[in-house]
């Protein structure tokens, strides 16, 4: 009788370590996996914020950021100060009668007198400025919302946006913003049209993930 | 040089002329219609300020290869207009001109906002007159005359 309780509860101890060690491994193996399902999770969204900031760069360059202000006037030159001739943003960011954008921007650049031009020439909506009322860029997280808020942005989500920075007139325009008054060149936005749709693209693919406010 | 049929005050012109000169140079030298005038070449003062399919337009900086077909009015043509002769009647009446030089410019972006809002109020006067400028500063009566011209026109 003793012989055979003591049997049992060997038994009984056995089972119960492979019993805690079968939990052991499983459980370690299912933290692994979760590891590395974040991980990946996690390189993702780094790969696509550092996307973002390339896309950032573009969109804070003067050719873009000039014409998304937070104020009633564009801006213009390398330097971003208040465009001249007290050009007033007017209700449809189109100026206003008789000072209208297109009273001078044609629908392409005139070369010849140093005016650029484009399809539909026109400030950015409120909606969409990247700069606060003292002409200073917002902050990478703070472009990133308001590019991504689909009530702020014409309703694009990922893929419309990928478009827009494919296709737009007005952005293309910044990769051939033609000749300044003097017959200088105007300088180029920081990456390659392809270089600036190609960081897009991986951005998008990511989630369009934002950074988060300081 | 290339050749272009301009719509002008409702006449069809033929001019020859290089692509990159500017509508205002045409005007003046080719077409021989002075009453625009140029003051800064830069679009910076209005007084090159003509319609082109009815936007005020600032002819110094505009290349004749841009305008195409579109009707241009100088101020030769806008007392032809109904809101255009209201305008001029108006300049008449308020006594506006000093030197006059400016003045062409004046009513052409005063015909302009005009036509977009009848009944304009300081501000808008204010914004859509800002950037013609006056040296004589002849501003007050510059107003005077396009609020007397919107009570005649509403």
């Amino acid at each position: 009788m003793l012989a055979s309780q003591r049997l049992l509860g060997r038994v009984v101890l056995f089972a119960l370590v492979v019993a805690v060690t079968l939990v052991a491994m499983l459980a370690r193996g299912a933290a692994k996996f979760g590891e590395a399902k974040t991980s990946a999770v996690d390189t993702k969204v780094a790969e696509g914020l550092a996307a973002w900031q390339q896309v950032y760069s573009v969109l804070t360059s003067p050719r873009c950021i000039n014409c998304h202000t937070a104020t009633n006037y564009p801006q213009q030159g390398d330097d971003r100060h208040r465009h001249f001739a007290n050009i007033i943003r007017g209700a449809e960011g189109k100026g206003v009668p008789a000072l209208n954008c297109v009273s001078c921007h044609q629908e392409s650049n005139a070369d010849s007198t140093g005016v650029p031009g484009g399809s539909n020439w026109h400030l950015a909506p409120l909606s969409m400025r990247w700069q606060d009322m003292n002409d200073q860029p917002l902050s990478s997280a703070a472009v990133c919302r308001a590019v991504t808020d689909r009530s702020r942005n014409e309703n694009m989500d990922g893929r419309a946006l990928l478009k827009h920075h494919e296709q737009a007139a007005l952005v293309l325009w910044a990769w051939s913003p033609g000749r300044r008054p003097d017959g200088t060149m105007r300088t180029l936005p920081p990456l390659t049209h392809a270089e600036f749709v190609e960081a897009t693209r991986r951005w998008v693919e990511a989630g369009t993930p934002c950074p988060k406010p300081r | 040089m290339a050749t272009y049929q301009l719509n002008v005050n409702g006449q069809s012109k033929e001019v020859s002329v290089d692509p990159s000169t500017p509508l205002l140079w045409v005007l003046r030298e080719e077409l021989k219609m002075t009453g625009t005038k140029y003051g800064c070449g830069i679009s910076a003062c209005g007084a090159c300020t003509v319609h082109v399919a009815g936007i005020a337009t600032r002819s110094c900086v505009v290349p004749v290869s841009m305008i195409g077909d579109r009707p241009i009015v100088t101020i030769e043509g806008v007392g032809q207009d109904p809101v255009g002769q209201v305008v001029q009647n108006a300049w008449i009446e308020k006594d506006v001109v000093q030197c006059g030089y400016c003045q062409s410019g004046q009513i052409m972006s005063a015909v302009a906002l005009l036509k977009a809002t009848s009944k304009p109020t300081e501000t808008n006067i204010e914004e859509s007159m800002g950037g013609n400028l006056c040296r004589c500063a002849t501003y007050v009566r510059i107003r005077e005359a396009i609020k007397s011209a919107s009570q005649q026109l509403t």
